[in-house]
């Protein structure tokens, strides 16, 4: 198993070396001057070229890529222009209030589209399959950023229920002693149920937008997946061999079944984490998707290079843990190195 | 009170902080009387004034926990709001001055400290007035504009007494002490911080501060929120009444009505015109409009290429030009008309009206009269970062000038690129807004129309008569050589029309109605100071 894992880093290192070459180059061709910006209104000239020096702008573009390699050596990502912070410790603090929100809205989607599902795929052709596909359609074809708002609008404006869309916490509650970044969790460890709660409040509406978002694909794969396994031949013998349905359904159907969720789960998963942009700005997330695009709109490079490696590492270790995941849903399923 | 007693409501107290700390609990209020909820689009990147790129919120950073030699008393404005005074300069660090023709001499406050401890020293103002001519960019360039270009005319004379000598008399070197760039820095700390390579403490005092202003900053998270706590011992003017001050980035403008709608934030800048006009008409909050001052939105033209360095086709385009529309369906009538005088000009002051109304035979006329009677295609260009004023008045326009014969495509340039756009200076047409800190017409003619060509001279115009009047306008002692000058280089600018000033915006602001004592500043960020929560 380690010896496996070894060889599976070692074959993403090409991938990841290719996309360190790929975003250095990618983000030399935007257009913008960040000197010329970040200059302020009134520079001059010759105030701009001194400022092009200090960043290091004035060197050739393989001078460049030689001193970002340096720098990632030491495990440096650079300095953000846009908020004065090096972008190693914004990514850090950055990255589990992104997760924290990825995996709330996972969560949420999962417990709902995984039931309705499999109910869909047992009841096919009745009302609740209907149903499904109409919620499953619905969550889809919305925008995250309109949900978002609509949501907003119902639960904060009008019937009042819901927290200030303001970011992680309400200003009145401090931050709990960071273990995993995590908020609700962290809370949960430091045994401080009322922050855990507040920070669980602040969490549910961008969770929900971004759960509404994952439903479908989750929804439509599950209920394929059971009709294909509800079709095959054991469940067949199964059924003559006169087992309880509810053994049938879930042990013998749900478990095949699992295999193309699981490998949904782990797109859904990785799609999110990039797709939460607009859901981190309706809701003043502090996540990582925001502060990239922020940096991209004014031409800031390390952040948006710091960002797109980071997002290229989580991809490779997710891939690895779903790959993981099979070999322990399915025995027959191999991991090939 | 009894023993028991005593445990017994410090108990509830307690209880009630604990329940405080609910978000949709309504105990909140309580806890929440001394502390400001200010929210806006974008955060500081920087704490440091004098840093490379620091950002307008950045300003209001420094401006509310840095303090300065002077700053400017205050008026009413014509609606009986409170607006800085630019012609009262008041101490702050300073207890008074003695200018004379060759120098000002200031004395420093008793018992003036930073946030550390330390005393405020003249050593510490010659350090940071040194430090912002030095370090290039946009805080040198300010320094210069009153006259404040070398670190030999900064004198400590004693640890209470600084001497500025001057290079030449002007009229803004006093002004430009009160502006946010030269703040008074904790020398002695920040020296700690620096090296070789950074001798001023650049990186250091970007996320970290080191003054003596009225608040400190607390905690300071870019992007995501900026706290400040009052400064007990704060000698720069009166206490202010605001304990803490939590200024939290909401980036979406929809969520940020809704927080000032339920209540739930005290104050933002930050909203659309429509916005602004809707939740005035709704009485709910206080809405404070004020024109900024010495600035305009202007349609500025390249006056060195063809079609536009024919003057008939620019005043041609001024003829043509929907300019109400413009107040009333991009702006919501917050702005003043800046068309549509009568007579010539017999105003020393600026911003004001030009001659030009909407008159499309007149407009039509002119092109016939101009090198292009056919008409011809071009482009107008504006600000993406800025594109909910700019995008609708492109349209407009664009709508408007297709009567007389001129095809515009609209041009749509990404924030980060724009500025270097300006620096070129090939866009044949494009609509902008320039103000100037120092409310003086010559300052803004200097930076905007003078043939030194400056960055937001986005024409390229030069005219030696133009030239002429704004300099001697500018080191003028005379009162009424002044007004004529003033007077010149404006009925030049209407004649010539480089650019065409569209109208003077607005700077309005949302408040609850328990929060008063709100300040206009010509720097456009709000000031915590005199603010008051009840």
């Amino acid at each position: 198993m380690l010896a496996m894992i070894g060889r599976r880093l070692a074959a993403a290192l090409p991938s990841i070396a290719g996309v360190v070459v790929v975003t250095f180059l990618l983000t030399r061709l935007l257009p913008g001057d960040p000197a010329a910006y970040f200059a302020g209104p009134a520079a001059t000239p010759q105030a701009i070229e001194e400022i092009r020096q200090r960043l290091g702008l004035d060197q050739s573009v393989p001078a460049q890529f030689l001193t970002y390699l340096g720098d990632l050596a030491r495990g440096e990502f650079g300095l953000s222009l846009t908020t004065g912070l090096p972008v190693m410790q914004e990514l850090v603090t950055r990255l589990p209030a992104s997760l924290e929100l990825t995996l709330a809205g996972l969560l949420f989607a999962v417990a709902v589209a995984v039931p309705l599902g499999i109910l869909a795929a047992v009841r096919a052709g009745s009302w609740i399959d209907h149903a499904t596909r109409i919620v499953a359609t619905a969550g889809v074809s919305l925008p995250t950023f309109f949900t978002g708002l609509l949501l907003v609008h119902v639960f904060y404006s009008v019937l009042q229920v819901a927290p200030a869309p303001m970011g992680r916490l309400d200003i009145f509650s401090s931050t709990p002693p960071p273990v995993t970044g995590l908020y609700v969790l962290d809370a949960l460890l430091a045994g401080d149920g009322e922050t855990a709660l507040a920070a669980l409040a602040q969490l549910a509406l961008p969770a929900l937008t971004l759960g509404i978002f994952a439903l479908a694909p989750l929804a439509r794969m599950t209920r394929a997946a059971m009709l294909a396994a509800l079709g095959s031949e054991f469940v067949r013998a199964a059924r003559a061999s006169g087992l309880s349905r509810g053994r049938i359904v879930w042990v013998y159907a749900f478990r095949n079944a699992m295999l193309p969720v699981l490998t949904t789960l782990g797109m859904v998963f990785s799609f999110l984490l990039g797709a939460n942009v607009l859901v981190e700005k309706v809701f003043a997330w502090p996540g990582i998707g925001s502060y990239a695009i922020e940096a991209l709109i004014v031409s800031d490079y390390a952040p948006v290079q710091g960002f797109v490696l980071t997002m290229a590492l989580l991809y490779v270790l997710l891939n690895l843990a779903i790959d993981i995941l099979y070999g322990i849903v399915d025995p027959r399923v191999k991991v090939e190195s | 009170m009894k023993r028991r007693d005593f445990l017994k409501s410090s108990a509830a107290a307690a209880a009630g902080v604990a329940i405080g700390g609910v978000p949709w609990n309504p105990a909140l209020g309580q806890s929440r009387k001394d502390t400001l909820l200010a929210i806006s689009e974008n955060g500081p990147n920087s704490l440091d004034i004098h840093g490379v790129g620091t950002n307008r919120p950045g300003y209001e950073a420094s401006w509310n926990s840095y303090d300065r030699l002077v700053t400017f008393g205050a008026k009413k404005d014509a609606n009986g709001n409170d607006h800085y005074d630019y012609t009262r300069i008041e101490p702050e660090l300073a207890e008074d001055w003695n200018a004379t023709d060759g120098s000002v001499t200031f004395r420093l406050k008793r018992g003036a400290k930073f946030h550390d401890g330390s005393p405020v020293t003249a050593a510490d103002v010659k350090w940071s007035f040194d430090r912002a001519v030095t370090v290039g960019g946009f805080p040198t360039f300010q320094m210069k504009a009153g006259s404040l270009e070398k670190p030999e005319q900064f004198v400590a004379v004693d640890d209470r007494t600084f001497r500025i000598d001057f290079l030449r008399k002007d009229k803004l070197t006093m002004p430009d002490l009160g502006v946010p760039v030269p703040v008074v820095i904790n020398s002695g700390l920040a020296k700690k911080h620096a090296t070789a390579a950074d001798p001023w403490a650049m990186d250091w005092l970007r996320t970290n501060e080191a003054g003596s202003g009225a608040y400190r900053v607390a905690r300071f998270q870019p992007g995501t929120e900026v706290v400040f706590q009052r400064n007990e011992e704060w000698v720069g003017g009166p206490k202010p009444k605001i304990q803490r001050v939590i200024w939290r980035i909401v980036p979406q403008g929809g969520n940020r009505r809704a927080l000032l709608e339920r209540g739930d934030a005290d104050v933002s800048f930050d909203l659309a015109s429509k916005d602004f006009t809707e939740l005035a008409d709704s009485r709910k909050l206080t809405i404070v409009g004020t024109p900024v001052e010495n600035a305009l939105q202007y349609i500025g033209f390249n006056v060195n290429k063809p079609p536009f360095d024919d003057v008939k086709v620019r005043q041609a385009v001024a003829w043509a030009l929907p300019y109400q529309a413009i107040i009333d369906s991009v702006m919501y009538g917050r702005a003043l008309p800046m068309f549509g005088a009568k007579g010539p000009v017999t105003d020393a002051a600026w911003p004001q009206p030009h001659g030009y109304a909407t008159d499309l035979d007149r407009a039509k006329a002119l092109m016939a009269a101009s090198a292009h009677p056919n008409g011809f295609e071009t482009t107008i260009s504006f600000d993406l970062g800025l594109a909910g004023i700019n995008e609708p008045i492109c349209v407009l326009v664009q709508e408007s000038l297709a009567r007389i014969g001129i095809t515009l495509t609209i041009n749509k340039i990404p924030g980060a690129n724009w500025r270097n756009e300006l620096l070129k200076k090939q866009l044949p047409m494009l609509t902008n807004t320039f103000g100037g800190w120092l409310n003086f017409p010559d300052y803004f003619f200097f930076w905007a129309y003078h043939g030194q060509n400056a960055l937001f001279n986005t024409m390229g115009y030069k005219n030696p008569k133009m030239d002429g009047a704004i300099e001697r306008a500018r080191f003028a002692t005379d009162p009424a050589a002044y007004a004529a000058d003033v007077k010149a280089f404006v009925g030049i600018a209407f004649d010539e029309m480089p650019r065409i000033p569209l109208f003077q915006p607005y700077l309005n602001v949302a408040m609850q109605k328990n929060v008063t004592g709100y300040r206009y500043w010509f720097h456009r960020q709000l000031d915590y100071r005199q603010l008051e929560k009840a």
